[in-house]
């Protein structure tokens, strides 16, 4: 099977064809990049497309609420998950720049931190 | 029990303050009540805001009487109310020998009105006056009387001084049908419970025709709802016109006008087409279109590239092409003002002052000894001079947060809007008080801060605060309380 | 009124343009500088800009805006560089009086040895498109209502429509979405979109927003609050194609349709402004039409990535810091080598190069439509300076030309150059 990519390095914007193995889903070819960078991010896509979450959270006792996100990628598949992880969280002040919020969200291995300080 | 008030108002338009304003000088218990959450939320807040000088309405008419008289009125009532008002003057252009014979006609009716200091120019003697008018435009009448207001903040005015001298505004409220009571006075079902009253006083603009005929089933009115629709242009650092330009009028109205509004944009428009709906004030391409093509007679280096908003306003023409005024026939107790389209704006003091003379002459109402005398608002912050700056915010350190920047509005004065005698509770009545929101971004910048102040002062919460009232909510839900669902669940 | 203060070096707004100016006018020695914000924080619009994807060029790694803004407003503490926010602005003079409110100082006059503008822009609302309609509840420029979600923790809508495919459009189609909105379309009048590939995809083909190019709104019905919106296709001359209607019920509409540099104090001083950025004209120093006023940022001309605001903001800085100490000494040119727009060059900026300029000048400008496979080329009559080649040249992106100055020795007051795509 093939899949269609769109690649997001630079303005170029090439649309790659990504052919799969039917059975194993191992890439079998990428055609269409004009770079290196290109094959590599149409592979990622299509065997674990990966993206940062940001969001804020609601703060106790404040109108502002916090900007967070993930400290690292996590696969776009959890993306419902983490946000349905975020929707239920309400932070406390003080907190610090880079400080985790939530750790290991939703079981990703990746922590949910801070993007701002909150005093 | 019943809401009841001697005289009972429908319609809060500039018409209906101005006429609560004049009958809160009797000893009689007044109530106004608008289906709008504001005042002047019809054809008072979205017209050319001319004070015309009265020389095209047909001489001998209710229009030419209330024009003239209502024209002289305005410099003083303006200047007691603190409502700003232009006496900047205007020229009716025409491009043909028979647009030529349309301005002597004009200038004829003018000096039968009364109308002073009128004078027929060539198009070279036009163009001397007004440098970016047309070079196709052959003659012009000038009238040096003709004026510009700000016709929703002089209803507004009108409407605090009315309510510091007791009158009742009961907004949002939308009157669906009146009628006599068999032992005198009438009955007014509201969509918020029915209203009793002595003294019924139809004032309802567009709606004006369904209450005279509901009292008045033998001679009946037809309202004609004659949409006209505008843009607003940013203000220019040099005015393209001094006075307000129009073009010669037609049978649909006064046609398109170029004019300088009191504080310093430009209005273009309006057009005029008949719609069925009272209340669908949309733009529509072609009726902006229809403005366009016009006003580039007058001004052919119009350009849209500064363009603020687009708002179309109604106006209530009766079949008669005259203003109705006075008692409903065969319904002693009932009085209307019926019809009140351009020049409504102008006639309305004279309006306000000559009927609530003949209905306190006919009701028997006894003057009140004292008055409530009208607090002018403070003047806009940006208006003041550097001192008075200073001491505004000396006193009140919330003049010195700015929180409109196009237009230079400052929290202080949102906060005095919140508290007038008939308050600002929505956005946009904020807006019209005190022009926050009003300027080149549209409220991009202040909207989010108005809606904060205003929650804060109103006690109304955040979330519950509206655009214009009714269903017009900024906000559908918050993160905390979206937050607090799921961890309840 | 007080008594008139003195600073050298006074800096309108503290978003990424005002605190990179301030930074590198104090690490260059001015020791008196001051910077004044309206907002209650500094960090200007990136405090609401939560999405990552800032800084790739500047600090090789990618942020969220709160991130960024942090770096630069916990450096310019590090400098003891004063900022004071909930001030505003109301005037700059030609010679350079600042006046300024707040609720604790009242009016101030300032008078500042240079003054530099870094005021950033705003956002064209729906007046400017003149879209037939009612004007009900729920149309909010993009980022209002990223203020409104990021800022204040409130949802403005649930059943979205996005006009426009700018990226603070396509960002807030996916905000919305992971809020639990519903975004329906984003409807982009132009053939192409003006936003990242990257925003594109992961802002829209992640959640399955259809990106509807060559369509605009043509009507906008509600009562109160939005109920839908009419979307029409639009022909090459951007004129609506009767038949294509389509109607979706919503209670939203989000504008992305362009960003306006904010002059009104610029023109106040009597700044000269470019028909082509909305934004000053200014020279390889940032300095404006008027002596010792110098811009940079937004508000000099809309930027692509804030990196690049960063970077034109350390030379503003810089510059306005020579200036300061130099007022004595260095003669003002009287005259410069001008810099014109070329064929399917929009806004370059400087618009003028002092004569034998003694460091590097960037060139920047915006393509006025997309060119694949082509050249940027300065030149100087017959004589090109530059040819830069590109696989592609997009609106979206800005194109920086950068010119040693041994390229431009020897060019006199009385020479042009022109910078074009090929």
């Amino acid at each position: 099977m093939t899949q269609q990519i769109t690649c997001i390095n630079c303005p170029v914007g090439c649309r790659m064809t990504v052919t799969l193995d039917d059975a194993t889903k191992a890439v079998l070819s990428v055609e269409g990049n004009t770079c290196p960078r290109g094959k590599n991010y149409a592979i990622q896509e299509c065997t674990l497309p990966l993206r940062m979450i940001t969001a804020v959270v609601p703060v106790a006792n404040s109108a502002t609420p916090l900007s967070v996100k993930t400290a690292s990628p996590v696969p776009k598949k959890r993306i419902p998950d983490v946000m349905n992880a975020l929707h239920g969280l309400i932070v406390h002040a003080p907190v610090s720049i880079g400080q985790v919020v939530l750790p290991d969200v939703c079981g990703t291995g990746v922590d949910i931190i801070a993007t701002r300080p909150l005093t | 029990m019943d809401n009841y008030a001697d005289i009972l108002i429908v319609g809060a338009g500039v018409v209906g303050c101005a006429l609560a304003r004049e009958l809160s000088r009797f000893q009689v218990s007044v109530a106004v009540v608008d289906r709008g959450w504001d005042v002047a939320e019809g054809a008072s807040k979205a017209n050319s805001g001319i004070v015309h000088a009265g020389y095209d309405a047909v001489p001998g008419s209710l229009k030419a009487k209330y024009n003239v008289e209502g024209a002289n009125m305005f410099a003083s009532l303006c200047d007691s109310l603190g409502v700003p008002y232009s006496r900047c003057g205007a020229l009716v252009v025409g491009f043909s020998d028979e647009d030529r014979k349309t301005l002597e006609l004009l200038l004829d009716r003018g000096l039968r009105n009364g109308v002073p200091d009128m004078k027929l120019l060539s198009g070279e003697e036009a163009r001397a006056l007004e440098p970016n008018l047309n070079p196709a435009v052959t003659c012009a009448l000038l009238v040096p009387t003709s004026g510009i207001v700000s016709p929703y903040e002089l209803t507004f005015a009108l409407a605090d001084d009315a309510a510091l001298n007791g009158v009742s505004f009961h907004l949002g409220t939308a009157v669906s049908a009146v009628k006599p009571l068999p032992d005198g006075g009438f009955l007014a079902e509201t969509d918020r419970g029915p209203w009793r009253c002595r003294i019924f006083l139809n004032c309802a603009g567009t709606s004006s025709a369904v209450f005279h005929n509901q009292l008045c089933k033998e001679s009946p009115l037809k309202i004609t709802y004659r949409r006209g629709q505008y843009y607003l242009l940013d203000r220019p650092k040099a005015p393209p016109f001094a006075r307000t330009i129009f073009q010669c009028p037609s049978a649909m109205g006064k046609g398109v006008l170029v004019s300088p509004t009191v504080h310093g944009n430009v209005l273009l428009g309006p057009s005029a087409e008949d719609i069925d709906d009272p209340t669908d004030t949309a733009v529509t391409q072609s009726g902006l279109d229809s403005v366009m093509e016009r006003v580039r007679m007058t001004w052919p280096a119009v350009s849209l590239r500064t363009n603020i908003t687009n708002f179309s306003g109604i106006r209530a023409h009766e079949e008669s092409g005259d203003f109705v005024i006075g008692p409903v026939p065969g319904c002693p107790g009932a009085y209307e003002t019926v019809g009140i389209e351009s020049p409504g704006l102008s006639s309305a003091p004279a309006i306000a002052r000559d009927l609530a003379a003949r209905i306190a002459e006919a009701e028997h109402l006894a003057p009140r000894a004292e008055r409530v005398p009208y607090r002018k608002p403070l003047r806009p912050f940006r208006e003041m001079t550097p001192e008075e700056q200073q001491e505004a915010i000396r006193k009140d350190p919330r003049y010195g947060t700015i929180v409109c920047r196009c237009e230079v509005i400052t929290e202080a004065e949102i906060v005095a809007a919140a508290h007038r005698p008939v308050p600002a509770q929505t956005i946009d009545a904020v807006k019209r008080r005190t022009r926050a929101g009003m300027g080149r971004c549209q409220g991009g910048f202040c909207s989010p801060r108005v809606a904060a102040i205003l929650s804060r002062e109103t006690g109304i919460p955040l979330i519950d605060i509206t655009k214009n009232g009714g269903e017009s909510y900024l906000l559908t839900g918050t993160l905390t309380e979206e937050a607090e669902r799921r961890n309840q669940a | 009124m007080t008594d008139l203060q003195h600073v050298d070096i006074l800096i309108i707004g503290a978003g990424p343009a005002g605190l990179a100016a301030a930074i590198s006018a104090r690490e260059d020695g001015i020791e008196s500088l001051l910077v004044l914000e309206r907002e209650s924080q500094p960090g200007g619009i990136l405090r609401q800009c939560i999405h990552n994807g800032f800084g790739l060029h500047r600090f090789k790694e990618e942020l969220t805006g709160p991130e960024y803004a942090q770096r630069d407003i916990d450096r310019a503490r590090e400098l003891n560089i004063p900022i004071e926010c909930g001030v505003t602005v109301l005037s700059v003079s030609p010679d350079r009086i600042v006046t300024c409110v707040s609720p604790t100082f009242g009016l101030r006059r300032i008078e500042a040895g240079a003054v530099i503008l870094a005021m950033g822009c705003r956002e064209r609302p729906r007046g400017a498109l003149c879209t037939p309609g009612t004007r009900c509840a729920g149309i909010y420029s993009a980022g209002t209502a990223q203020r409104f979600v990021n800022l204040e923790g409130f949802m403005p809508g649930k059943r979205v429509v996005i006009l426009g495919s700018g990226d603070i459009g396509l960002i807030m189609a996916r905000r919305m979405t992971l809020q639990g909105a519903k975004v329906l379309a984003c409807v982009e009048i132009m053939p192409f979109s003006s936003g990242l590939n990257r925003n594109i995809v992961q802002c829209l083909q992640d959640y399955d927003i259809p990106l509807l190019l060559s369509h605009t709104v043509t009507d906008i019905r509600g009562k109160e609050r939005l109920e839908s919106v009419t979307v029409s296709q639009v022909d090459q001359h951007r004129r609506p194609i009767p038949g294509t209607e389509q109607v979706f019920s919503c209670d939203t509409l989000l504008l992305s349709v362009g960003l306006i540099p904010e002059n009104e104090l610029s023109e106040g001083a009597g700044v000269q402004i470019s028909p082509a950025t909305s934004g000053a004209v200014v020279s390889d120093s940032f300095e404006t039409s008027v002596p010792g006023v110098f811009a940079c940022g937004n508000v000099l001309h809309v930027h692509d990535l804030v990196d690049h605001v960063s970077n034109e903001s350390f030379r503003a800085g810089h510059a306005a810091a020579a200036f300061v100490r130099n007022r004595s000494s260095q003669p003002v040119p009287q005259a410069f080598i001008q810099v014109k727009d070329g064929a399917g060059v929009r806004g370059a900026v400087p618009q003028k190069i002092r004569p034998d300029p003694v460091s590097p000048v960037t060139i920047m400008f915006r393509p006025a439509d997309v060119y694949r496979n082509a050249t940027a080329v300065v030149a100087c009559g017959d004589k090109e300076l530059l040819r830069k080649k590109a696989m592609i040249f997009t609106p979206g992106e800005m194109v920086a030309l950068d010119l040693k100055p041994e390229l431009l020795r020897g060019m006199a007051s009385t020479d042009t150059l022109t910078v074009r795509i090929e």
